[in-house]
């Protein structure tokens, strides 16, 4: 009765309390910490099985990927380096939250601004050596170093000092208070390899080996068996292979010659949804779609015309038409509802032409056009979402041009670039990164050069405040200043779908990041 | 005495290696200016969104493409004389690595579809030559010219969803790997290859009949029909050798198409060949890729054209002994 697996036993059917169970584990010499029975329910609901070879066939591979961590522009190299190959200090959990994975724990001063982070002891990488904190740090400062092309350089460089306090603590000190610091390690950049090796030959921590790895082909990874997590990487094998055309992607999952896909076609998946062995998944994350006006520009630097045209969207008939009722409406301001502070108070603005008249002729512009810049790469319908908006403008006397640009180098040519243009974003896990991203005044994605004394003022404060109540109410006063007065109309959140075999079985889906998060490969097994 | 040996056919070929070289030359010149002349570059492009100032610089001072072009593109000619193709921008991997086991591939796929449909193509002209304006004549003309008609995008679907999909006889995706043995990888690209034999069987079916038919009306053919010969052996025998030429012209050319243009069927059966990986270089600006590629499939019509002169000179007995 005193081995580890009738002591769970016992715990699961309720027999033993957990103070009982890990007093008995402990007794063993066992920390019962490492007990899969103690991991919530998802584990529990279906106990997962070893085995297998998953198949992903993911759009969005092009043959210029590679396996740098600091250079992961799209899903088919994110959900190899961070899903299949490497692990960051923290995860995201299905709730949204930062859970340990290289770190066993953290702490900060009560300013967020110092924070010492335990690491996990024992994790191995692909190459045999143990992980320590001089690999930490090197893997960190791999995207500040002179002349780093990282896309994560400016995450980084917000720690000022990074100093190693013994082989396992590491204690940052950033330049200002940050509480989502522990979100910020878990983003998908910041992946830790071994300390003087190129992070780009792919060695990590992970649950997976790279054995082959073909840009925007195929990779194809093998379990490692010293993964230091017990509980995760299901699959023998794992294939990735790049299929960007979305019928042969739909297709292979038909004739089972993959088992996962992402990005379903939203004019099928009603009819995928029908057929027989294949599940169809949703998730309601972050990304969302903007008509981004440069306030920094006439007309746009008059906030009246900003809220004509606010007012001028439809955003239930875009939701139904451009995203086939597949998304949510935005509220003119980046949070969505799977983020922690999302405003749900906030008056959902309605489409509403006497407003925009009244605002538009507030503004003294009663006879303008308004040139409207679009193209299918900035995301899928953003044309046609133009001449929806022109439609539903035109009933409140404002007239807009639908200007259909070339896909071939949009964001260098038309973003950031034209006053008023459609734009993609995937969206961030938190409000702080979502605002210092694309709204803080200055920062380099700042498309509709905002610049909000108020609004800049509250979101240093919040990003250093440890008060859950108080940041809440920051953060919801932020939405409400985005909202009324910022530079954006954002008319929809667009769901992620994704389909794959009914043979496959996953617990409650994150939603940081298309399929669970990109870590699908680490997270499902197959059905016994 | 030497020159003696560089008869007509091999002066010819000299000439027209020459001139190849050149056109490769021009073609890697064009392809340069053009690349250059599309808006943005590399850093911008594999950016994409995200790029930012300071990541564009960077990338660009790694990648010299600060310097003006001419000092890069007569960097780039100066290592590709000597052999060197040089990395690709976006990956750092050596071009060669990129472009040989791809070419292989596109080779494979054009090569199996080639010995499929070249001698049924042939056939089917000799046969509807041989029964012209027959109901026999008319049908294979009307199919033929209907498959050529549809894109082959179409026709890709529409094999999929009958082969692949209603009866599971074929897979649907064609992505073959070097775990694969060769009858699998066979078995693996049935499907693009049936399509692109239906594409390009219209062309050179309709070739060979209008060539036996233009030669069916010379007086030769109409002394053997005198002479009371059998018409499958006047058609086969005396005709079809006469009607060689301008076959093979249009077999070359055919061939050459099933090398370097079947970019649309390699993405709709996610089939790793050459043509995707230019598109995907031209649309991130990787002038090496782009080039190497580019004077790939250049050299292949200009071999094939070749080859196919020097063909239709040796079955020519009147080319190949001129006066």
């Amino acid at each position: 009765m005193n081995t580890p697996e009738a002591l769970e036993k016992l715990f699961r059917s309720g027999k033993l309390s957990r103070r009982e169970f890990i007093a008995r584990m402990s007794a063993l010499g066992l920390a019962a910490a490492v007990s899969p029975a103690l991991l919530g329910t998802p584990a529990l609901a279906a106990s997962p099985k070893r085995g297998g070879r998953l198949r992903l066939g993911l759009n969005g591979g092009a043959t210029s990927d590679t396996l740098d961590p600091g250079i992961q522009l799209a899903m088919m190299p994110q959900t190899l380096v961070y899903g299949t190959l490497a692990n960051s200090l923290t995860e995201i959990d299905a709730d949204g939250q930062p859970q340990p994975e290289l770190a066993e724990s953290w702490e900060s001063t009560p300013d967020a601004k110092k924070w010492v982070f335990k690491l996990r002891k024992g994790v191995e990488f692909h190459n045999g050596k143990t992980m320590d904190a001089d690999d930490v740090i090197y893997s960190l400062n791999w995207h500040r170093k002179e002349g780093t092309k990282s896309a994560a350089k400016p995450l980084v460089e917000a720690i000022v000092e990074m100093k190693k306090e013994d082989p396992y603590t590491i204690a940052f000190e950033l330049a200002s208070g940050n509480a989502d610091f522990p979100y910020t390690l878990s983003d998908y950049h910041l992946v830790v390899g071994p300390k003087d090796t190129n992070l780009a030959e792919g060695v990590f921590t992970g649950g997976y080996k790279v054995e082959t790895f073909e840009p925007g082909v195929r990779a194809f990874c093998t379990r490692n068996p010293n993964y230091f997590k017990s509980d995760r990487a299901w699959f023998d094998e794992v294939e990735i292979l790049g299929i960007n055309d979305v019928n042969a992607r739909t297709n292979a999952l038909k004739t089972g010659q993959i088992d996962v896909m992402n990005r379903c076609d939203l004019k099928t998946v009603h009819l995928f949804k029908r057929m027989p062995g294949i599940q169809v998944m949703r998730q309601d994350g972050f990304k969302h779609f903007t008509f981004a006006m440069r306030t920094d520009t006439a007309p746009y630097d008059n906030n009246d015309v900003r809220l004509a045209l606010k007012y001028a969207v439809d955003r239930e008939q875009m939701v139904k038409t451009i995203l086939r009722g597949y998304g949510r409406v935005g509220n003119d301001h980046p949070i969505s509802v799977a983020n922690r502070y999302h405003a749900s108070d906030l008056p959902q603005r309605q489409y509403d032409p006497d407003k925009a008249k009244f605002h538009l002729k507030k503004a003294g512009l009663s006879e303008a056009t308004f040139k409207f810049h679009a193209a299918e790469a900035a995301f899928k319908g953003a044309v046609d979402a133009g001449v929806l908006f022109k439609e539903t403008a035109a009933k409140a006397g404002i007239t807009i041009d639908v200007v259909r640009e070339p896909n071939d180098g949009y964001w260098n040519n038309v973003w950031m670039k034209k006053p008023f243009c459609a734009v993609f974003w995937g969206g961030r896990s938190t409000e702080d990164m979502m605002f210092s991203t694309a709204y803080a005044k200055g920062v380099a994605w700042n498309d509709t050069f905002w610049d909000h004394p108020r609004f800049n003022e509250l979101l240093v404060a919040a990003r250093a405040e440890l008060d859950e109540q108080k940041r809440r109410g920051m953060y919801v006063e932020m939405q409400q200043i985005v909202s009324d007065e910022g530079g954006v109309v954002v008319p929809m959140f667009s769901a992620d779908l994704a389909a794959a075999s009914d043979k496959l079985e996953h617990g409650k889906l994150a939603a940081n990041w298309e399929l669970d998060g990109f870590r699908a490969p680490e997270r499902w097994w197959y059905k016994s | 005495m030497e020159l003696l040996k560089f008869n007509g056919i091999t002066a010819l070929v000299l000439k027209r290696v020459g001139l190849g070289l050149v056109t490769l030359w021009v073609i890697s010149l064009l392809i340069f200016v053009g690349v250059e002349a599309l808006p943005g570059d590399l850093a911008e492009a594999v950016l994409g969104q995200s790029a930012t100032p300071e990541t564009v610089a960077a990338f660009r001072k790694e990648l010299k493409l600060d310097m003006p072009p001419h000092v890069r593109y007569f960097a780039w000619l100066g290592a590709f004389v000597k052999g060197d193709f040089g990395n690709s921008l976006a990956n750092q991997r050596p071009v060669v690595d990129l472009i040989s086991w791809r070419f292989a591939n596109s080779l494979f796929l054009a090569g199996v579809t080639a010995m499929i449909a070249v001698p049924v193509a042939v056939l089917l002209g000799i046969l509807a030559a041989l029964y012209r304006n027959t109901l026999f004549d008319r049908l294979i003309s009307m199919a033929t010219l209907s498959t050529i008609s549809f894109p082959e995008f179409f026709v890709a679907y529409i094999l999929i969803a009958l082969l692949s999909v209603q009866v599971v006889i074929f897979p649907s995706i064609s992505n073959i790997n070097e775990q694969m043995s060769f009858w699998q990888k066979l078995y693996a690209i049935c499907l693009p290859c049936l399509t692109l034999a239906m594409v390009v069987t219209a062309h050179m079916m309709r070739q060979t009949r209008a060539a036996i038919i233009n030669i069916l009306s010379s007086p030769f053919i109409e002394m053997a029909n005198l002479k009371g010969l059998r018409k499958l052996r006047v058609v086969v025998l005396h005709a079809f050798p006469n009607a060689l030429s301008p076959v093979i012209n249009v077999i070359a050319l055919n061939l050459a198409y099933l090398v370097v243009g079947v970019v649309i069927v390699e993405v709709v059966f996610v089939y790793p060949g050459l043509g995707q990986l230019l598109v995907d270089s031209v649309s991130k600006r990787d002038i090496p890729v782009v080039q190497a590629s580019g004077l790939i499939f250049a050299g292949t019509y200009v071999m094939l054209n070749l080859l196919a002169d020097v063909l239709s000179i040796v079955s020519n007995p009147r080319l190949r002994n001129p006066r």
